[in-house]
């Protein structure tokens, strides 16, 4: 019986058959983000190590570290891409990230910008944003699917937001690199997720380009959570005010921009003295 | 055939001059029409100590002796004219005694099933003396269970003198057998004739402790014969555990050389060559056009193809990646579309020039014949040289791409191309010597090929399934893989045959594997780490 | 976005158009005097109801390769399928007309001395058990299939590799007479379907309109899923498949429905393509069958649905027209053919056609042709 139970649990494919509903996000404690103990290593390197993190709900929080400190894995371990080989992670009181696929992971509320921008090169910005419409995304739904006026209306704003109106029915690829990271923060929007997760956001911009996406990340937060990871120190202190530096897979320091450029292991670690 | 073995008799008939007389008695027994006498005609033959008793009792053995009725001689059939047949005298060297008769006027010297049996024994003792082994052998093979008295003291005196360990330890079993079956043996020497027998993989010891079970009442002698037995048994499933391994490695190494030219190409540098299979088939025929070459020396013109399908291989291999395949780097499907064009133009070229049919490669005398461990295993050379040629062209490849600069660079490459590129190395070159490198070792595989199996156009496309598998089965990009998922999957395949039949055997395989990618989709040992996404 | 308008845009009904105008020409055709120069032969009508299967076989497979990505090495597998399981119908319709005149047992089991029918005959005098099986036996493969693969994330060439690997696999079991299938020789010899005899004109008149019929429909059934969601996110899969999965879609299930789709109208194909040439046997799963089918895909050009018709059409013209009139010439054709289309016609000749009138809208991939050209670094 057992056995049946658990083959029943780890059969994922007739999930479609079922209603398409995340377990509660239940934040009744202020944390919407709780990683303990988390491990990984590849190949006997260890890429996280024994990381404690604790976001609460409505932070904008800047990760910052040198390169290889573990960043992009934390990312992937948070939304399912990694399994990490010990440890925990958990959305909220209820939601066990560590036992949920990505799109589930996705479904109950998590949104990933990469840091190369990913947008679906041959569709229209109309339809990379369509697709990350939040809502049922079974195969019988999406094959069904109808537009209602209040999601072309979720679009429309959503254009207007990331200043792409004029392009809506240009292939994405013919973007520029900035538009491009737009596109994705503007998935980022439809898909309207509580958590955000955002992989170098201005790499490779402009300096009006970098304002238009603070400004844009400014606007994210509050309503939603965001987790940044960037290298540019004027970007971050222009945003947040809750920095973590990730230094060998675990957490260094915490605190505001200046305690934190003021720590001494801080400072050690980037300069190296 | 057998004309040539009378005429040979015939000349040979002149040096019958010293124990004539005896031989000459016996012959006229021969003529009697009363099998006794005729039995009698035999042992005197046999015990005549002729150089030509043996050939003379087996033409009697084979009917081939007749009575000419009106001259009383004994003559054998020289051919046939018309209806009529040509006889000779036995002893007619210059053939003037041939004369054209009709059917009726010969008679065949008859002989019936106890002639047949004395016959055979009489020719066995006479070919005890033979001074090769394997005469010997068979000798005393034929010779096991049919002792007699006389035959038996031959043996015993046979056995002190033989040199050869085989022929000794099977006259030990004839010996046993005869002491273990023998009325007047006491039941020590059934003891020890048991224990000997044990000890012994010949057939016939087997045989015998089982004919023994079977008939004898003393309980005592009966477990020790079942004991005997089932050591046997089990020794004989060990041999036959060692020959299925056997069979599994040397088709394991063909899988291995086969897939290793992948390996380079599919695993080194990320590129599907569905044209791999021809490659191996161009190898082949190189061999088989070495060997037209060379007619009169099969066994240089296999050493010599051994480079020259190589390069053959190599050449074509290098060509196929500065006119195709350097276009689609990047696009692994397209290269497969194309590739598998290119396998069906090469397929239709070899069709063309040498004709759709196969064509066979004579194998070298060197790699033929059989090594013999014991009496139930045996292994064939050829298959045992495949193994050792595979074995060689990895350990040679392996240190290639381990300690040399072409190798340094092949897995720079293969690693970082832009900063191997930085760092000098003229990627162009290194992937065209890398294609090159795996293309030939496919055309040395397909001079293996060429000595197992018949070289045709379909050679190629047999194989580019099984390879793709064992590469894939073994983790892209990993060598040690590669060799140990063909040698497994060719064991694995020879293990399944007895039960499950070659083809369900392969289709077992096939599904295996299948299912194996699923779990484990990057191979028995995948590349780690953050390189091998993507 | 009416999604009417989404599927029937102006290439699609041009596409209905030219089917419907030529399934309804030829067997109108057909019933001209043989003198008329205009009189289509019942041989020319077979031949093309051919091609029509041909063409749905093509639909199919572009479906899962064009709009998704996966390139399956395997299609013909379904095809095949699909036709045995209409064979095995054809072959209890012969009833006790058999050489043996067993009224069970078709010839060859007679031949192969078997006593009874084996259990997976069973049902398949009944065409509506043959229909049902037609879709069942090529879609439950297909899920079985799929399922593994996709949920093990075995993805590109190495799926290539395996799908390539299960038609192998079901050549060489088709092979086995112990399989009940015919073994060698396959099944043939067939009597009537549904109570006509196959040999007659009308029913291969019906056969012929079938195959369009079927066709259409398929191909507005395929529009129908493109042009939908689902298939925007197919084609999201096809280029940025993890992308896809973080922003909450199921990959393994949009695979899994489309695949088995395309294996469906792939075993229908299989099934109108039997009775129209009077066999079905083995050699119809060997893997150069898939890799061609692909290659017909490639000509006509991917994710257009039509491309991959007028690439089935056309290479199948070429194949009945160089087997027949130089038979050596015909290899190196096909070869040369994945050799340049690969190399200069990534798009097809449908590609070439479409950047010739810009005035096109249908299409979303056209605009940005992919780099012909090797771009270094690539590589994984």
């Amino acid at each position: 019986m057992r056995l049946i139970e658990e083959f029943q649990h780890r059969e994922k494919v007739f999930d479609f058959m079922m209603p398409n509903t995340s377990p509660a996000l239940d934040v009744s404690k202020g944390y919407l983000l709780y990683l303990e103990d988390i491990s990984v290593s590849f190949d006997g390197f260890k890429a996280i190590n024994n990381l404690n993190l604790y976001i609460k709900e409505g932070e904008l929080r800047c990760i910052i570290g040198p390169n290889g400190a573990g960043k992009t894995t934390m990312m992937d371990i948070i939304t399912g891409k990694t399994r990490p080989d010990s440890g925990s992670a958990w959305f909220g009181q209820k939601i066990n990230l560590l036992e949920m696929s990505e799109p589930e992971i996705a479904q109950a509320g998590i949104g990933r910008k990469f840091q190369k921008p990913t947008v679906f090169e041959h569709q229209t910005v109309f339809a990379n944003l369509e697709l990350s419409m939040a809502g049922a995304k079974g195969v019988f739904t999406t094959l069904m699917a109808r537009f209602s006026a209040s999601q072309l209306d979720h679009i429309d704003h959503v254009l207007n937001q990331i200043g792409l109106k004029q392009q809506r029915n240009l292939l994405a690829g013919a973007l520029s690199h900035g538009q491009k990271q737009w596109l994705e923060i503007g998935m980022l929007l439809m898909q309207n997720p509580k958590l955000l997760l955002v992989d170098e956001p201005v790499a490779g911009m402009t300096h009006q380009e970098m304002d238009r996406t603070g400004e844009l990340l400014s606007s994210l937060a509050g309503e939603h959570t965001v987790i940044l990871v960037e290298h540019d120190m004027d970007f971050v202190r222009s945003l947040a005010n809750q920095v973590t530096v990730l230094h060998q897979g675990s957490v260094l320091a915490e605190g505001t921009m200046d305690q934190v450029q003021s720590d001494k292991k801080v400072v050690q670690v980037y300069l190296g003295e | 055939m057998i004309a040539r073995v009378l005429w040979s008799f015939l000349l040979l008939a002149c040096a019958l001059t010293t124990h004539a007389a005896t031989l000459e008695q016996g012959l006229e027994q021969l003529k009697s029409k009363d099998f006794s006498h005729i039995e009698q005609g035999i042992a005197t033959i046999a015990a005549s100590g002729d150089d030509n008793a043996e050939l003379i009792l087996n033409l009697l053995l084979n009917g081939e002796i007749y009575r000419h009725k009106k001259s009383n001689e004994l003559v054998t059939i020289q051919g046939k004219e018309d209806k009529q047949l040509i006889i000779v005298n036995l002893f007619d060297d210059s053939g003037d005694s041939a004369q054209t008769v009709s059917k009726r006027k010969i008679k065949k010297v008859r002989i019936n099933n106890k002639l047949r049996a004395s016959l055979k024994s009489a020719i066995a003792s006479l070919k005890l003396n033979s001074n090769d082994p394997v005469l010997r052998l068979e000798a005393v093979n034929q010779l096991i269970g049919k002792l007699n008295p006389v035959l038996y003291q031959t043996l015993l005196e046979r056995q002190q003198t033989e040199s050869d360990d085989r022929v000794k330890s099977l006259i030990d079993v004839a010996l046993a057998v005869t002491d273990l079956n023998s009325q007047d043996s006491d039941k020590a020497s059934q003891i020890n004739a048991i224990e000997l027998l044990s000890e012994s993989l010949q057939p016939a010891a087997r045989n015998a402790l089982q004919q023994f079970v079977d008939e004898t009442d003393n309980a005592s002698l009966k477990f020790k014969a079942n004991k005997g037995l089932r050591s046997i048994d089990e020794r004989r499933k060990w041999a036959g555990h060692a020959e299925t391994l056997f069979f599994g490695l040397s088709l394991g190494s063909v899988l291995v050389l086969a897939a290793i030219g992948l390996a380079i190409t599919f695993g080194v540098m990320g590129v599907i060559n569905m044209a791999h299979g021809e490659l191996i088939m161009l190898g082949a025929y190189t061999t088989y056009v070495v060997q037209l070459l060379m007619p009169n020396n099969i066994a240089l013109s296999i050493l010599v193809s051994i480079p020259a399908a190589f390069l053959v291989s190599a050449i074509a291999g290098i060509m196929i990646e500065r006119g195709v395949i350097r276009f689609l780097y990047g696009r692994p499907l397209e290269t497969l579309l194309a590739t598998f064009g290119i396998s069906l133009i090469l397929q239709q070229a070899v069709r063309s020039v040498f004709s759709p049919l196969n064509r066979s490669v004579a194998t070298p005398e060197f790699m033929s014949g059989v090594i013999e461990i014991n009496p139930v295993l045996s292994l064939t050379l050829n298959r045992l040289y495949i193994i050792a040629f595979c074995l060689i062209v990895f350990a040679l490849l392996f240190m290639l791409l381990r300690y040399t600069r072409l190798g340094i660079e092949v897995r720079a490459v293969a690693q970082n191309r832009a900063m191997a590129r930085a760092m000098g190395v003229r990627s162009e070159w290194v992937d065209a010597m890398t294609f090159g490198l795996g293309s030939g070792i496919a055309g040395v595989a397909g001079v293996a090929l060429s000595q197992l199996t018949n070289v045709g156009p379909n050679l190629g496309q047999a194989y580019i399934i099984d390879s793709f598998m064992v590469v894939v089965f073994g983790g892209v990009g990993n060598l040690w893989g590669t060799l140990v998922a063909g040698l497994s999957l060719g064991v694995a395949n020879k293990i399944m045959e007895p039960w499950a039949g070659a083809v369900l055997a392969k289709i077992l395989v096939l599904v295996f594997i299948i299912l194996f990618i699923q779990k484990r989709p990057r191979g028995l040992f995948p590349q780690k780490g953050r390189s091998a996404e993507g | 976005m009416t999604t009417y308008q989404g599927i029937f845009d102006k290439s699609t009904v041009r596409f209905l158009a030219v089917l419907i105008a030529i399934a309804a020409a030829v067997p109108l055709l057909n019933t001209l005097d043989s003198s008329n120069p205009l009189h289509v032969s019942t041989y020319t009508m077979t031949l093309m109801g051919k091609y029509l299967c041909y063409a749905l076989l093509a639909v199919a497979v572009d479906l899962v390769w064009g709009y998704l990505g996966i390139l399956s090495l395997g299609h013909a597998a379904f095809f095949a399928l699909g036709g045995y399981a209409m064979g095995m119908y054809l072959m209890r319709q012969i009833g006790d007309r058999g050489v043996y005149g067993d009224p069970l047992l078709p010839d060859f089991m007679v031949f192969l001395n078997w006593q009874e029918l084996p259990w997976f005959w069973n049902g398949f005098d009944q065409f509506w058990y043959a229909a049902l099986m037609i879709v069942l036996v090529p879609g439950l493969l297909a899920f079985v299939f799929g399922w593994l693969a996709f949920r093990s994330r075995v993805t590109g060439v190495y799926l290539s590799i395996i799908t390539q690997a299960l038609t192998y696999a079901l050549l060489l079991a088709f092979f086995r007479n112990e399989m009940g299938f015919g073994g060698n020789n396959g099944l043939t010899d067939f009597k009537d379907i549904l109570g006509f005899d196959l040999q007659a004109n009308a029913t291969r008149v019906a056969l012929y309109i079938a195959s369009a019929v079927a066709l259409g429909l398929s191909y507005i059934a395929c529009r129908f899923v493109v042009t939908s969601r689902l298939g925007r996110v197919a084609m999201a899969i096809r280029d940025a498949e993890s992308r896809t999965r973080f922003i909450g879609y199921k990959v393994e299930n949009v695979k899994l429905f489309i695949f088995v789709m395309s294996a469906v109208l792939a075993g229908i194909a299989g099934a109108l393509y039997v009775p129209q040439v009077g066999i079905i046997n083995p050699s119809e799963f060997s893997p150069l069958n898939s890799i061609e089918l692909v290659v017909w895909v490639a000509l006509g050009g991917r994710a257009t649905l039509y491309g991959a018709v007028v690439g089935a059409v056309a290479v199948n013209y070429a194949k009945t027209y160089l087997t027949a009139a130089l038979p050596e010439v015909w290899l190196f054709t096909l070869g040369a053919m994945f050799v340049l289309v690969t190399l200069f016609l990534p798009k097809g000749v449908m590609g070439i056609l479409q950047r010739k009138s810009p005035a096109n809208s249908s299409g979303s991939d056209d605009d940005t042709p992919k780099p012909e050209l090797p771009q270094d670094g690539v590589k994984a």
